[in-house]
Formats: structure tokens, sequence, C-alpha cells
């Protein structure tokens, strides 16, 4: 269990993150949704240790996040952070085997290989893996360092924003790929999500966020209600029944 | 052709290059020539070696491929120390002739300086690595200035001991300080190829290696020692020369064709003695001593940068 106790992290004195406490479950896939600004991929930054919190505990596996040895916390946990430049030409295959780093410092053994070419089947990057990731289009870029943190192996799965650069193909088959890490091999995801209908139909909790705070969390069935979204996005979204999943329509305004 | 055959035809080419030099246009007694001949090599290869490990990790940490570990001012501070030294004590000073004290208290200087700008630039959080280089920058030109100001106070005589140190040279190297530099050299290579794996996932950038599990800022404080080693090691050795960093690394980068430290490593170290001898013959064959390496390193290097800005992609 991922636990935020009292989190508080400010840039210029304005804070991002205000005091915010969270449980984290495992085995679950948890979404964070809510505005622009809100502080979504300043929390996952700060959970995961990219970025030093101001004031405040996060506990993984009930120990704080600062008090863990690096390379012991990187076989617990991951973090995909939502641009992913690097200076450096490697083909997907490479990049894969980064993943395995903290297990093997650099010399793969056959069952790092093996979790890597797992890693590039359950992505579907077979055909591509010796491709340059600067030949690939965004999406298939995007999948590669998914296919990284998959290699990587950890309990804990955090990505900011998986879903940016893809298309709805690659989108829907991201989320599955995610439901399926938590419910096959018991990983606990954690993701950034704009598109509030891909948190309703993936995740078992969405946490939202405004303004560096937690205003509401809970399951889909909860928190996909126009009422609860009308707090979050300050927008009136009717709320619809499709397939037994909640689906917010928001594309245009249907109030008038 | 693979790696492993790259780096032996580059060490083939530095054989070879090392033949010729040993061997050839010999005049005079054997004996007097050959074991300063033996002592010129000895010192391009620890430059060689310093440069362009030094350029390697410092680019890999910066993640800049068009850096150099002059760029915090380093020479400068170097090229300070020697003028404030001539200025104050004056040339027959105990810190001028004896190039022990001067290598080590150069030396010492480069480390206290590198320990200070890190100390002071990593205090806060935050990604202050570009903030630290440009400190290093301003204060690199203060440094030319000081010294510049220095230079055009002191004695024409003295002045000429300082010009004697402006430039990178192998024609007197001081035989003395061979076996410290080599030393020193073999211990941060030692200590240094244990963070060849780590330098790979340094390549990523800061968020992928903390998220691989590297301890960030330790290793990026140690891997900027073993540059600011390896630097004053050079500099207090030849003299400034640390533009010859850019042109190996890039050709080896473009050479090897790999994110592998280990192959970009071997192959910048081969690379660099290479181009380090070939100048030197062409400094003493061809030009009979009328130039100085610095200048061949900096009009090959200057074009080769040129190349590089105006074939833009992949920097």
């Amino acid at each position: 269990m991922i636990e935020v106790r009292n989190v508080t992290k400010s840039y210029g004195g304005k804070a991002v993150v205000d005091n915010v406490s969270l449980d984290i479950h495992k085995g679950k896939v948890t979404s964070f949704i809510g505005p622009n600004g809100a502080g979504k991929s300043t929390l996952l930054s700060v959970i995961s240790r990219l970025s030093a919190k101001d004031a405040g505990q996060v506990l993984i596996e009930g120990r704080e996040v600062g008090a863990w040895d690096s390379g012991q916390l990187a076989q617990a946990i991951s973090i995909l952070k939502q641009s992913n430049q690097i200076g450096v030409r490697l083909t997907v295959k490479e990049l894969v085997s980064f993943g395995r780093y903290p297990y093997s410092k650099g010399r793969l053994t056959a069952a790092d290989r093996e979790m890597i070419d797992q890693a590039i089947a359950y992505l579907e990057l077979g055909e591509l893996q010796d491709k340059y990731l600067d030949q690939l289009s965004g999406g298939q870029n995007q999948r590669a360092f998914i296919a990284m943190t998959v290699a990587q192996n950890t309990d804990y799965v955090l990505l900011d924003e998986p879903l940016n650069n893809l298309d709805m193909k690659h989108s829907v088959q991201i989320m599955k790929v995610l439901r399926r890490l938590a419910d096959e091999l018991g990983k606990t995801v954690v993701i950034v999500l704009h598109d509030i209908n891909f948190a309703s139909c993936y995740s078992d909790r969405i946490v939202a966020l405004k303004q560096g705070r937690v205003i509401r969390e809970g399951t889909a069935e909860e928190m996909i209600d126009t009422a609860v979204l009308r707090e979050i996005y300050d927008m009136d979204i009717p709320v619809e029944l499709i397939g037994g999943h909640r689906l917010g329509v928001y594309f245009a305004d249907y109030t008038k | 052709m693979n790696n492993t055959v790259k780096i032996i035809l580059l060490s083939l080419l530095c054989a070879a290059l090392i033949a010729i030099f040993l061997f050839t246009g010999m005049i005079g007694q054997w004996d007097y020539v050959f074991p300063r001949r033996v002592y010129k090599i000895a010192a391009i290869a620890i430059t060689g070696a310093a440069i362009a490990f030094s350029t390697l990790v410092f680019q890999t940490v910066t993640n800049n491929r068009i850096l150099t570990p002059s760029i915090i001012g380093l020479d400068s501070l170097y090229m300070l120390l020697q003028t404030f030294i001539v200025f104050v004590f004056g040339s027959s000073s105990r810190l001028v002739t004896q190039p022990e004290l001067n290598f080590l208290l150069s030396a010492g200087c480069m480390l206290l300086f590198v320990g200070i700008l890190y100390r002071l630039m990593f205090k806060g959080e935050g990604r202050h690595l570009y903030l630290m280089l440009l400190v290093g920058l301003v204060l690199g030109t203060f440094f030319g200035s000081m010294s510049t100001f220095m230079q055009v106070l002191i004695d024409p005589n003295e002045f000429l001991v300082v010009q004697g140190r402006m430039f990178a040279s192998f024609n007197n190297v001081n035989t003395g300080l061979l076996p410290l530099a080599f030393a020193v050299m073999i211990a941060v290579l030692l200590y240094g190829l244990r963070y060849l794996g780590i330098l790979d996932v340094m390549s990523l950038g800061r968020d992928h290696a903390v998220n691989l599990g590297i301890a960030y800022d330790r290793t990026v404080k140690r891997l900027l020692v073993i540059a600011a080693v390896l630097v004053s090691l050079s500099t207090a050795l030849v003299g400034p020369i640390t533009f010859l960093g850019l042109l190996v690394v890039n050709v080896a980068y473009q050479l090897m064709a790999t994110y592998r430290h280990r192959a970009l490593l071997g192959g910048s170290i081969l690379i660099g003695i290479a181009a380090l001898i070939g100048g030197q013959l062409l400094v003493e064959r061809v030009f009979t001593f009328s130039t100085t390496i610095s200048v061949i390193v900096n009009f090959a290097g200057g074009l080769y940068f040129l190349y590089l800005l105006l074939r833009e992609n992949k920097i």
C-alpha cells in the first residue's frame, strides 16, 4: 500500500500539492483526474521520489520513500513521466532492456531477457523491437516506454498521462494492458488521466484533485456523476450508462 | 562491423602512429632522443585518456553533446592560478620551478572550485545543473579577465613564463610528473569503470535514471569529481586542451554508434590518443615546431564543431 500523509509541495511560494492525504490500495487501478494545474503530476512525482516534498510523508509498504535505498525502491515502484525525450539513440529493445537495470545492473541474465521479451509482447511491439525510437510514431514511442516500465516488473506502476499522443485504438490497448497488469499480475497501477471516461471504464478507484487538494475520491460509480463532476471541473456534464459503464458526455454544452 | 573490431582497428591505428613517432626521423643520439619520445608518448596517452574520459562523463551528466568540462571554467582557473603565482611570487618561486608542487596546487584548486560550485548550486532542490554551468561559465570569463589584467601588469620576462603555460604543449613535458600523473590516471580509471553501466542509464536523463534506481544527486557529484580530477590532471600536465574532448567524444559517438559507455569510452580514448599523436607528428615533422598542438587541435576541432552545427540533426 502507498500511504500519502499531509504532503505539501510548493513552487515559488504557491502550494501545488496542498496537504494531501491518500491511500493507494494494492492490486487496484487508481486514476487521478482533475483540471490542468490541479497538482496530479506533481503528486505522482512526489510519490515516486522524482520531486522532493516540502512537508508530509509518503509511505511505500509502510516505509518512508526517502528511507528506501534507491536501487531497492526501483524494484518496488516505477514511474513514467508524460514527456520522454531522451538524448541517445536507442532501439525499442535496448530501451526495454533498461527496465531490467534495477535487477541486472547492466548485465542481462537469461531471466532478464525473458522479461524483456514478455514486456515487448505485452505491448505488441514484436515487429518494432529492432527499430530506433526516432523512427517510430509518438504512440509507438509511448508504448515502448510503457514496455520498459512493464519490464521493470515492479509492484507499483505509476504513469503520468500514458495516453498522451495516442489514438483511440492505442489508448484502449494501453488501458487494457494496465488493467491486465492489475488483474493478472496483481500490480498496483496509478495513472494520471485527462479523459474521465477512460478513468470510469478501467479504474477501481478515482481520485479527483483540484487546486492541489483531493476534493473527492471513490469508485467510478460514485465519481462519474453530474454533481461530482461539476464540483471538479466546473462544468455540467450529463452522465449516460452505456454497456454498464458510466460515461460523461462533455463534448458540447448539453444543458441549453 | 561490430564495436570490438572497431576498437581493435583503432588500437592498431594508435600503435602505428606510436611506431612512426618513436622510430622514424631519428636525428642524433638514439639513447638521448628515444627516451624523450617515450616520455612524450606517455604524456600523450595520459592526456588523451583523461580528456576523452572527462568529456564523455561530463556530456552524459549534462545530457549535452556539445559541452566540454572547460565550460565550468577549469581552464581559466588554471591560467589564473599560474598567472597569479608568477605575478605575486615571481617566476623563480618554488611554486613555478617545482612542477610537483605546482601540479598538486593546480589540481587541488580546480577540485576545490568544482566542490564549491557544486555545493552552492545543489544546496536547494531542483535541476540546478544548468545553473551550475552558467555560473561556471561566468566565473570562467571572470578568471580570464583577471588573468589578462595581471598579465598586462607583469614584467615581460615573467610574462614569457606565463605564456609558456597558456598553450598545451608536449614539447617540454615534465618527466618528473609522469609517474604521479600515471598513478592518478589509473586510479581514476579503475574507480570510473564501475560507473560505465550507470553512465548508460544516466544518458536517459534524470527522471529515467531516478526511476531505475540511480541515486542521482550523489552520482552526479561523484561523476563531476571524476571529470574535474581528469581535467585537472591533463591541464596541469600539458596545459589547457579540453577542446580536444569535444572532437574525440563526438567522433567516438559517430564511429561506435551505440549508447554503451564501455565502447564509447574505449573508442574516445583511442581516438584521443590518435589525434594527439597525429597532431604532435604534424607539429614536429611538418611544421617543425613553428606551431603548437593546441593550435592544430583547435583548428581541427573548430572545423568539426562547425560541421556538427551545420549538420544539425542528432546532436
